[in-house]
């Protein structure tokens, strides 16, 4: 290995070739400060504009100060970090990007989670002595996210996830000087673009000029509504990381906190969108074995690979990017839609209540199943199955505003019926986890043999695109798992040019799937809170007595009082979709 | 040309043409056949000779006659008397400081003290035909670097020449394209930078108009050395001529198989093509310019890594400005002695000048490295327009800083001027007299790096404005003392954090101002006054009622109506009302109208 010995504040330190002065500063216990640089390790996500200014050092030797993010270590390198003239510029450079800032931080959506906010903090600022104009811009907002460009401090990291990560290619940086910004092409609005709203812009926003549309005041005034019956479905990747807005440690599970803490909310009925979870595999499952079948049976009109539905930021990406491809993802709707298709007909006919009178909000890891739940197709009568959807954090917000002290609270259980879930049903929250579940069933169900074993390691990890092939008893079926946009864009490159060996795909917007959803607790670059989520959910499969979607008997039940049987007619009214061509909108 | 007797040369320059010289050509055409004279005298549009402040041009060869703000219907004359009867038209001639007609050229002060290395050809050949460019040595350098020198002889020549880059950042262009040579990759490339963007600059402009092939040439031979087969020209799409001229060159050079495939039958092929920038100052900097290139937005990104190793399509990429190519085939064909006998220690050769502002001969010059800024304005640019005091010249463009009288002897090179606190830049030379507001100086150019900065860095995109603001506040008398060690602290901090070189030097004319002027800012703050009375907020209009003749003309062209007064008695301006436009100062013709 090639090390390179260099000096930072008087410590002598050697290092790898091609290290930057940050990440060698930071060996050493020297956290020089930074804004704009954002790294996931091992997602491949780096943001690196060198734009902000913020970690800029002295370098003997060198005439201006260099950037520690974009600058690599040198042999005999002398550095200092906080020397006065370094203090003065870094202090300076915070300055003029506040002096750019609305300083409305006590009612901001960010406050407390803003990276600006504890930066200024963190160099003591106290006065702003360059005053002026301020940018001013409009506000957009979309039905999933809000842009306040206002606040925007051109760090970029938005448009290297619209871009780099998902290949979307919504957002970008306009104009020039003082009127740079990141927007969609000509200002248009977000919803005009081809903007996914998975929200991996809001995710890595350091202040708040991207956040999600607020649901929680009509949630609170829905439930303060005595003549509304109001159920909660809660998505499995929420319980992992809903605790970090309390001080848990990332990766604490808080399933039954949770379940407690939407009783205490008000909620009529405290549900589990897991269940729908497993009624997503027994759906999309079937469909997988019904395809499968007719190819080996020489069907040459049949559509493989098929691709995993749930997630609503991948959908509207192929309608937008792929809309040749729109008959290849399963029609299976998302679990949340599902649920709220199920709660609004079998449900409400068990409790004999009128749809209209039956409110469905869902707590998601996600800002796009705000924009899927106000879909047309997934409303009666303009009556919409699923009402709201909260992300992660807006239950936290919730939780607040109840002045319900969440860690004390005594873990409790979800309702019934469609509170029940498998193990299965807990690892749709991350990547490979959907594939997984169905495999477990779907292999039970071809074969009519039971499975040895049940961890499909082969499936997990964080690789961006991963591969494997599952012998179905002597049938290989090869499985392909994308997580990022980007990733996914592969994938389908491949299926287009007829050169993809895949019989089922998992895709999932996110990096690392839901349990990094642009709705959950912010991460602030470091990917190891995604990692210990992720394992959290193995954990909670793991100590599920059923682990596989098709033993759930609440959903055995539904099939016998309701559905019938999967693909069944009913099933296909209430419980599948179409897909649209977006690509002239 | 040596079939022809008398070369009538008329300048083909934008300025000129401007001034209808197309008109002028053809004119002396039809005279020259009407007289006859078709086998004899030959009509040619060259490129731009340089002294644009007399244009259009005309030059009579061989007698090297200059005939100044010539009109179409000159021609008539031009070909009658002088082609005809050997007289020169005496009252097209240029006339010097003393009003005496120079008939020679040569002894034109503009042109004495002058060496064209880069502009050799301009205002000589027609750059739209390849023959008259071959018959003055054209491609000779080429040829012989392809059959007498290895590349690594070539590079060797040109480190020895002492050639730095012409584009402002002087660094040696011997040594960039070693750098180049030294990377492996399958493809590299040799990018020409054309994105002249500076305020009142037009030398790279000039150069492709009046000589393409030079720099078609040079890039054959940066191509040769360095091991690229792909040359790029970035041109910004509002220069049309020097890219019609350009796409004329290639397409010659390639009929005559001096681009192409194996040129000169040796195994080296090398072909150029046009990439057309839409006019952002900012992708005059290397990286913002690749990125360009690429279809990107033009924006800067950190170096390392350098073009050289890592450029466009991330191959190895050298990026010269037009002036450091024009150079080198001079340098190949007289040798690098040649080239390093000229200029000062650091700083061989020559330089190419634009003169604008306040100087009497404004145009465009070449002379040593080593000339003193006094020779430059006083010598070749005749002096300060009007007669008026000189104050202040600005080189370097908006990047580089404004130098007073104690520095006019100071011999310019690359070196010289960045202890005098500017810089060489590419060459723009912009001059100021004592009228001259050097606050006002100072946020004319803050205005332009405002508008023509990326937005990607914090210190240039907010620092530059918050500087601008101040500026600003100051030069409508809300300034106050402490503003001005804000000013200089900012300044500060954005030379040394900013991203790129525009970012870096923006503060630069500024810090200079500051240092050289610090007196005129202190009379803004204190005593809230222009001395130099540009600042509109800060001067009042008076009219004496001594020398008041009551006209009525200052009345009649005020068009605000803040001038009162009866006919034949004294008037009055009400200064709530007056805007200050000056007006009623320039109409009056008794000097009654004062400004404090």
């Amino acid at each position: 290995m090639n090390m390179i010995n260099l000096t930072i504040d008087n410590r002598p330190i050697s290092v790898e070739k091609g290290t930057s002065v940050l990440d060698a500063a930071a060996q050493i216990g020297i956290k020089i400060p930074s804004l704009c640089y954002m790294k996931l390790e091992d997602l491949n996500i780096e943001n690196k504009p060198g734009g902000c200014r913020v970690c800029v050092v002295e370098v003997e030797g060198r005439r201006n100060l260099a950037p520690a993010c974009c600058t690599e270590v040198a042999e005999g390198m002398v550095i200092k970090t906080h020397s006065m003239r370094a203090i003065h510029a870094r202090r300076t450079v915070v300055e003029l990007i506040l002096s750019d800032h609305p300083t409305d931080c006590l009612k901001c959506a960010k406050a407390g989670n803003c990276d600006l906010q504890s930066l200024a903090q963190h160099l003591g600022i106290r006065e702003i002595h360059y005053q002026g104009e301020q940018s001013t811009f409009r506000e957009d907002t979309s039905p999933a996210i809000i842009r306040e460009l206002d606040k925007c401090i051109r760090c970029r990291r938005c448009e290297m996830m619209c871009n780099q990560i998902q290949s979307v290619g919504a957002l970008s940086a306009i104009n020039r000087g003082f009127n740079a910004v990141v927007s969609p092409a000509f200002e248009m609005n977000l919803d005009h673009s081809v903007c996914t709203y998975c929200g991996q812009c809001v995710a890595v926003c350091p202040t708040g000029a991207l956040t999600e549309v607020d649901h929680t005041g009509a949630v609170i005034r829905a439930l303060s509504d005595p003549t509304k019956t109001v159920i909660v479905q809660t998505a499995p990747a929420v319980r992992a990381a809903l605790g970090e807005e309390f001080g848990n440690d990332p990766g604490t599970l808080v399933t039954g906190k949770l379940a407690a803490a939407l009783r205490r909310l008000g909620f009529d009925y405290v549900f589990d969108t897991d269940f729908a979870a497993d009624l997503t595999i027994l759906e999309e499952g079937t469909e997988l074995l019904n395809r499968l079948t007719a190819y080996l049976g020489g069907d040459q009109n049949v559509k493989l690979p098929m691709l995993t539905s749930c997630c609503p930021a991948w959908v509207k990406f192929f309608e937008h990017q792929f809309p040749e491809l729109k008959d290849i993802p399963s029609s299976a709707r998302s679990p949340q839609q599902m649920f709220g298709s199920i709660a609004k007909s079998y449900f409400a006919d068990k409790i004999g209540v009128n749809r209209k009178d039956l409110i469905v909000v869902s707590i998601m890891p996600c800002v796009a199943k705000k924009y899927e739940c106000s879909r047309e197709e997934f409303s009666v009568n303009g009556n919409p199955d699923v009402d709201f959807a909260l992300t992660t954090r807006e239950l936290a917000q919730l939780i607040n505003l109840a002045n319900i002290d969440f860690t004390s609270l005594p873990d409790e259980d979800f309702d019934n019926p469609l509170g029940e879930s498998t193990g299965a049903g807990v690892i749709f929250g991350t990547t490979g986890g959907v594939i997984e579940a169905a495999v477990r069933t779907a292999y039970e169900v071809f074969t009519g043999k039971q499975l040895e074993r049940l961890d499909f390691t082969e499936l997990r990890g964080m690789e961006g695109l991963r591969h494997a092939t599952i012998d179905f008893n002597g049938l290989p079926i090869h499985i392909g798992i994308a997580h990022g946009l980007g990733n996914a864009r592969k994938l389908l490159e491949d299926i287009k040019d007829g050169k993809s060996q895949f019989h089922a795909i998992e895709i999932m917007s996110c990096p690392g799937g839901c349990i990094g959803g642009g709705g959950q607790p912010y991460h602030h670059g470091n990917a190891e809170i995604l990692k210990k989520r992720q394992m959290a959910l193995y954990r909670e499969d793991q100590g599920k007595a059923i682990r596989k979607s098709h033993e759930n008997p609440y959903i055995t039940k539904l099939y016998e009082e309701f559905l019938g049987k999967p693909m069944s007619e009913k099933s296909h009214h209430l419980l599948h979709t179409q897909y649209f061509d977006r690509s002239k909108n | 040309m040596a079939d022809y007797k008398m070369h009538l040369l008329v300048c083909g320059g934008t300025g000129c043409k401007a001034s209808e010289s197309e008109q002028i050509k053809e004119n002396l055409l039809a005279e020259v056949e009407r007289n006859g004279l078709s086998g004899e005298v030959q009509v040619v549009m060259t490129g731009c000779f340089g002294f644009c402040e007399k244009g259009p041009i005309v030059k009579v060869l061989p007698d090297n006659t200059f005939y100044v703000q010539v009109k179409p219907e000159d021609a008539g004359r031009i070909v009658s008397e002088h082609a005809l009867k050997g007289r020169p038209v005496e009252d097209l001639l240029y006339r010097d400081e003393h009003d005496l007609p120079i008939s020679d050229s040569k002894h034109m002060e503009f042109y004495k003290k002058q060496v064209r290395i880069a502009l050799r050809n301009c205002g000589f050949i027609n750059p739209e035909n390849i023959d008259e460019y071959i018959a003055r040595d054209g491609y000779a350098a080429l040829a012989k670097c392809l059959s007498e020198m290895t590349p690594e002889e070539v590079v060797k020549e040109i480190k020895l020449s002492g050639l730095r880059g012409r584009g402002g950042g002087g660094f040696p262009t011997g040594l960039k394209w070693e750098i180049t040579a030294r990377s492996v990759a399958d493809q590299k490339y040799v990018v020409c930078n054309a994105d002249e963007g500076d305020p009142g600059a037009f030398m790279d402009r000039s150069i492709l108009e009046g000589d393409p092939h030079s720099v078609i040439e040079a890039m054959a031979i940066c191509g040769y050395c360095t091991g690229s087969t792909k040359g790029l020209v970035y041109i910004r799409a509002e220069y049309p001529l020097a890219i019609q001229r350009l796409k004329t060159a290639i397409k010659q050079a390639r009929e005559y198989g001096l681009l192409g495939q194996e040129i000169f039958g040796s195994s080296f092929s090398f072909d150029i093509s046009l990439r057309y920038g839409a006019g952002a100052f900012v992708c005059g900097e290397e990286t913002a310019l690749i990125h360009s290139m690429e279809g990107l937005r033009g924006e800067p990104t950190f170096k390392p890594p350098f073009p050289s190793e890592s450029g466009y399509l991330g191959k190895p990429t050298t990026v010269n400005n037009v002036e450091t190519f024009a150079s080198v085939p001079v340098i190949i064909n007289k040798g690098a002695s040649f080239f390093n006998n000229i200029g000062t220690e650091k700083s061989k050769g020559t330089k190419v000048f634009a003169l604008a502002g306040k100087i009497n001969n404004v145009g465009l010059i070449e002379v040593p490295m080593g000339t003193t800024l006094r020779e430059v304005i006083f010598d070749i640019g005749g002096g300060i327009k009007g007669g008026k005091k000189f104050k202040a010249v600005q080189t370097g463009g908006p990047s580089g800083g404004c130098l007073t009288n104690s520095f006019l002897d100071t011999p310019i090179d690359y070196d010289n001027l960045i202890s005098a606190g500017s810089m060489m830049g590419s060459g723009g030379m912009i001059v100021m007299d004592e009228d001259d507001c050097m606050v006002s100086i100072a946020k004319f150019y803050l205005e332009f790096t405002l508008d023509e900065s990326c937005g990607k860095c914090t210190p240039c995109r907010i620092g530059n404005k918050r500087l601008f603001e101040i500026l600003d506040k100051i030069t409508k008398g809300l300034g106050t003392e402490e503003d001005l060690s804000r000013l200089r602290s900012l300044c500060k901090v954005i030379k040394d954090t900013s991203l790129c070189g525009l970012g870096q030097t923006s503060p630069n004319p500024v810090l200079s101002t500051l240092d050289n002027f610090y007196d005129e800012y202190l009379a803004h703050v204190k005593d809230h006054k222009c001395p130099a009375g540009q600042c509109k907020s800060l001067v009042r209009y008076n009219i004496d009622s001594e020398k008041c003749t009551g006209c009525t003309l200052c009345f009649r062209n005020c068009p605000v109506g803040a001038i009162t007064g009866e006919k034949r008695s004294a008037h009055f301006i009400d200064n709530s009302i007056c805007i200050k436009c000056g007006v009623c100062y320039d109409k009056c013709k008794f000097d009654a109208v004062s400004v404090s």
